[in-house]
């Protein structure tokens, strides 16, 4: 599908970083006017995907999460949010409901699916030693009202 | 993120505002159990009313709070959240376990 604008960047894993990636996505997405819920919708989701790759991805390490965002012809957003951390051993698993390995710092285990509840696709791959990328598209269907 | 809590007569509340996150979530939980533990009130109510985002980090919050005061008997209950942190609530299912105003 034709790109019609682009934003890269990239964060180092401070969990601070949270708030900014999701300032960053806003500021983007304005030009697509999108409704106050379908923004709030894009914003958790790109938050659980950037806390996944700290919490997880980078546990106890430190590294930079790349976050990319494209504006799709016929108003479809693009998200993608890669970390090169530890990786997820089996994917299926970690997105059920509840699942988390990091209970201690009372993660609830919903991140993945508030990322398929507040969005249409979701897409993640995965390599030990490797990283983790996160894919989600979400199509705009208001007129920006 | 900021926390104002007073307490009267066995009643906690927990005024909250700014973003809810996994960054905000560590310091405000410090906080929070510093001053319940301290109280062990019989309830204590998180007012989300100028909560202006919140994410899963804010579901672990209210579990970890709900466990907290069930050590002494104690019940929580979550004040005034806006629409679009109802959904994230309503997607995690708290609404089974703690009472939401």
């Amino acid at each position: 599908m034709e790109i019609l604008n682009e934003m890269k960047i990239i964060l180092p894993s401070h969990s601070v970083n949270e708030g900014a990636a999701r300032a960053a996505v806003s500021s983007f997405l304005i030009q697509a006017d999108p409704t106050v819920e379908e923004l709030s919708d894009i914003r958790t989701a790109v938050s659980e995907a950037v806390t996944n790759a700290i919490v997880h991805g980078y546990r106890g390490t430190k590294g930079n999460i790349e976050l990319t965002v494209r504006l799709l012809a016929e108003r479809e957003i693009y998200i993608k949010i890669r970390d090169k951390g530890c990786g997820i051993s089996d994917v299926k698993q970690a997105m059920e409901p509840l699942f988390t390995t990091a209970p201690e710092e009372e993660r609830s285990g919903l991140g993945f699916s508030v990322m398929e509840s507040f969005t249409d696709r979701l897409r993640v791959t995965s390599g030990i030693g490797k990283g983790t990328t996160v894919v989600m598209r979400k199509r705009l269907v208001s007129n920006g009202d | 993120m900021k926390m104002n809590i007073t307490s009267e007569k066995g009643m906690a509340v927990a005024v909250l505002s700014g973003e809810l996150d996994h960054h905000s979530a560590r310091s405000l939980r410090s906080e929070l159990d510093r001053f319940v533990i301290t109280m062990q009130p019989e309830r204590l109510a998180m007012d989300f009313t100028g909560i202006t985002f919140m994410d899963s980090s804010g579901i672990g919050l209210i579990i970890g709070r709900y466990k907290l005061m069930k050590e002494w008997g104690g019940q929580l209950e979550i004040r005034a959240p806006q629409p679009y942190i109802r959904r994230v609530l309503k997607l995690s299912g708290i609404e089974r376990i703690v009472k939401i105003v």
